[in-house]
């Protein structure tokens, strides 16, 4: 493939690629994935994006040490039984971090269940975070504090969730503008197609960002489509689609961010495939082993987001080994709020189980809550006495 | 209805309802009285929204949004690409930004696309979020059978959704209900599906819109979510129905009367949350019952409410709690249906098995 070909103005700068002049080709993405800082560390001579400055790279780096940190001591606390499961994004952190900062206070994340870092990156609490994985609840924080919705464990259904909250600021005219987030098999749902159709119907403000990182559990990207890459789909729902490094932190800053204030503008919704890798298994629940190499896994390790931009930042003097320990005492502090609350015991109360499914409790559901409270209070009554709870006959 | 409004109508100005002049009751259909509701949701409250497929410049297949987007707006009313989960999923996000969208389903059976985000989003976000998260929507469906529809346009889908918890699930009757259950699901915080039957759209009743509107804005309309109503009292037997096998069992007690027997017919109007109290009152009284329902009777909302009934009355009762609903089978093609379809005869057999010889 012909580099010449490519380097034209990103598609979300409003420019076509090569330079091609009808408006349809303009949606197309780049025939290579935008990349402005390569694996060694070094800028490329891409000059569709701007390079983000220093202070802005440093400041979004610090968040992939502290992403990598979450996923390893999260990964960790599945192994010790204090998480019921965990699904990393050791390896994305850099598609992570990059959701995350490239939104204003304004705007709303849509996240999936394997992108805990965007949303503590986004400022939510990590035990809030942690919660639904945990086990207490299936949600543990107010979308609304920090405007980033609930993980979404099915797939793609929250595509349209954003399409609905974009096109709601909209109708009010506010400046809103909303990232969802979804993986490389979520592309072959129905709500994937349905979303970025209304999106484009609507022109709505929304930015839908893929995560591809080559598998859907155990199923390659080549199961999914046979089209010439996710950002391709774009062009079929009339929007703009990018490709970007998924490893490239600057990149990823520079198209994100480009979609974000297209779509702020009033420019409608884009699409941003990141091509990436999943390090790990899907869970530590998942056997990778059965699907891929070490080989496989192997090739990307050199491609790592967070060894090319620490070189880069160590070779323009902008991270310094005061910096980097500052860092790792940043990942050091968070790593341990996290394993102290986790190894904290929680109270849950089976009380609460009726308490939300309705803004007022059903007479049935009410009866079904003192059933629950009077079997409590018997065993508690049995636990006080040091019996087991049972009276004659075997019947508690 | 009794008019109950202050000062007369000028001449040449009744059944006009804007001029300033109070309207006399008129044969008002169930379809018009659920387009005033809109219509009136949508004028006291601009968060409200009305979406689907054919709702815009139509007016809806049934015309039940007949006129929304020439008095509101094309923001406000306004068609979506046909795609059934797309109309859900984008309800649900406009939720959670302050709006209370209401969407149309086409039909019972064109919903099923949607049943995903309705199953695992509309009905589990608030609980999830522990009350966070809210979402006011309704999901207005033309639902269950008796108007000779092709294939995919008659079921009746309400167990379905009486079975997901976080739903609301109404089905009005009448034509009043219609209007103020609607207005009353707009309200509410809570989602709510919103079942019309078809076969009713035409159904008239004497009623004057405006005094309606008046009366459900001042707070003065009783709240019917949750509460079942004695369409018909009765002494012998109680026939439990709701939506359009309610005009049926009417019909049945009407017949049996001629015969000598005091039926009793409730109109539950909510399915979810379902009024033990009304229910059990009336059979503990009547120590008889039969439930009505147009859905297959196999793990149906019909058997919920036997389990239900025969639960707490069983001292009361002097026979098995019947049922009558439909056969276990796909919804019959139009020549066929009435075949299915409960009818005055069927109940009044069911009634006649109600172990009456037994009676001390």
């Amino acid at each position: 493939m012909s580099t010449a070909t490519n380097k034209g103005r990103g598609s979300l700068m409003g420019g076509a690629p090569g330079g091609a002049p009808s408006a349809a080709h303009a949606l197309l993405p780049s025939d290579e994935p935008v990349q402005l800082v390569d694996q060694h560390g070094h800028p490329t001579d891409d000059e569709r994006y701007p390079l983000p400055d220093g202070e802005r790279l440093l400041g979004a780096y610090g968040r992939l040490v502290t992403g990598r940190r979450i996923n390893d001591q999260a990964n960790a606390l599945v192994r010790q039984g204090r998480l019921a499961v965990y699904p990393s994004s050791h390896g994305q952190e850099a598609c992570q971090v990059a959701a995350a900062v490239v939104l204003g206070g304004e705007d709303w994340l849509f996240p999936t269940y394997r992108d805990t870092v965007a949303v503590i990156t986004r400022g939510v609490d990590p035990l809030e975070v942690l919660t639904l994985l945990r086990g207490d609840w299936h949600a543990g924080y107010d979308p609304y504090e920090h405007r980033v919705a609930t993980q979404a464990t099915p797939l793609a259904t929250q595509l349209l969730h954003a399409v609905g909250v974009a096109h709601a600021a909209k109708l009010r005219g506010e400046p809103t503008v909303v990232l969802a987030m979804c993986g490389d098999g979520a592309t072959s749902e129905g709500d994937f197609h349905e979303a970025l159709n209304f999106a484009a119907v609507f022109h709505v403000p929304v930015v839908f960002f893929i995560q591809n990182n080559e598998f859907a559990i155990s199923v390659p990207l080549k199961n999914q489509t046979v089209a010439p890459s996710l950002a391709h789909k774009a062009i079929g729902y009339g929007m703009p689609g990018e490709r970007v490094d998924g490893n490239d932190l600057a990149a990823l800053l520079a198209v994100l961010g480009a979609a974000v204030d297209r779509a702020r503008d009033g420019g409608g919704p884009s699409l941003v495939e990141a091509h990436t890798y999943r390090m790990q298994a899907h869970t530590n629940a998942d056997d990778a082993t059965r699907y891929r190499s070490a080989d496989d896994v192997e090739r990307w390790v050199p491609r790592d987001p967070i060894a090319r931009m620490r070189t880069y930042l160590r070779t323009l003097d902008l991270l310094t080994d005061e910096g980097e320990r500052a860092l790792a005492d940043d990942a050091d502090a968070i790593a341990a709020a996290i394993r102290k609350g986790l190894n904290t015991e929680v109270d849950v109360n089976p009380a609460e189980l009726f308490e939300y499914v309705y803004t007022e409790k059903t007479s049935q559901l009410r009866e079904q809550a003192a059933l629950l409270r009077e079997e409590l209070a018997r065993d508690a009554d049995a636990a006080a006495a040091g019996t087991d709870g049972s009276i004659e006959g075997g019947r508690r | 209805m009794t008019q109950t409004t202050v000062g007369a109508p000028a001449p040449g100005t009744a059944g006009t309802s804007d001029t300033g002049a109070v309207p006399a009751p008129r044969a008002t259909t169930f379809a018009k009285a659920l387009n005033a509701a809109l219509a009136d949701a949508m004028e006291a409250d601009s968060a409200v929204l009305m979406f689907g497929e054919d709702v815009g410049p139509l007016g809806g297949v049934f015309r039940i949004t007949d006129g929304l987007t020439a008095r509101f707006g094309e923001e406000r009313c306004f068609d979506t690409p046909l795609a059934e989960a797309g109309i859900m999923g984008m309800a649900v996000g406009m939720a959670m930004n302050g709006m209370k969208p209401v969407v149309e389903m086409q039909f019972d059976a064109f919903a099923y696309p949607a049943f995903e985000q309705v199953v695992s989003h509309v009905a589990k976000m608030p609980n999830r979020t522990k009350g966070k998260v809210r979402l006011p929507i309704v999901i207005r469906i033309p639902y269950a059978g008796g108007i000779g529809g092709v294939e995919h346009h008659c079921d009746s889908s309400e167990a379905y959704y009486a079975h997901t918890p976080g739903l609301t699930v109404l089905a009005p009757a009448t034509v009043r209900d219609a209007y103020f259950m609607l207005r009353e699901a707009i309200a509410s915080p809570d989602p709510v599906v919103f079942l019309e039957p078809k076969k009713l759209y035409w159904s008239k009743e004497e009623v004057d819109l405006a005094e309606l509107r008046r009366t459900f804005d001042g707070g003065q309309a009783p709240r019917r979510i949750g509460r079942a109503v004695v369409a018909r009292p009765g002494t012998d037997a109680t026939l439990i129905s709701y939506g359009p096998s309610v005009p049926t069992a009417l019909a049945a007690a009407a017949a049996a009367a001629e015969e000598g027997r005091s039926i009793e017919v409730i109109d539950l109007r909510s399915i979810v949350p379902f009024d033990d109290e009304t229910v059990c009152a009336s059979v503990r009284r009547t120590g008889r019952a039969v439930v009505v329902a147009e859905a297959p009777g196999f793990a149906s909302v019909a058997s919920e409410i036997v389990a239900r009934v025969q639960e707490r009355c069983f001292h009361s009762l002097a026979a098995p709690v019947l049922r009558v609903t439909g056969f276990d089978i796909p919804y019959p093609s139009p020549k066929l249906e009435h075949f299915y379809l409960p009818s005055v005869d069927r109940i009044l057999d069911a009634v006649d098995a109600l172990q009456w010889e037994d009676r001390p």
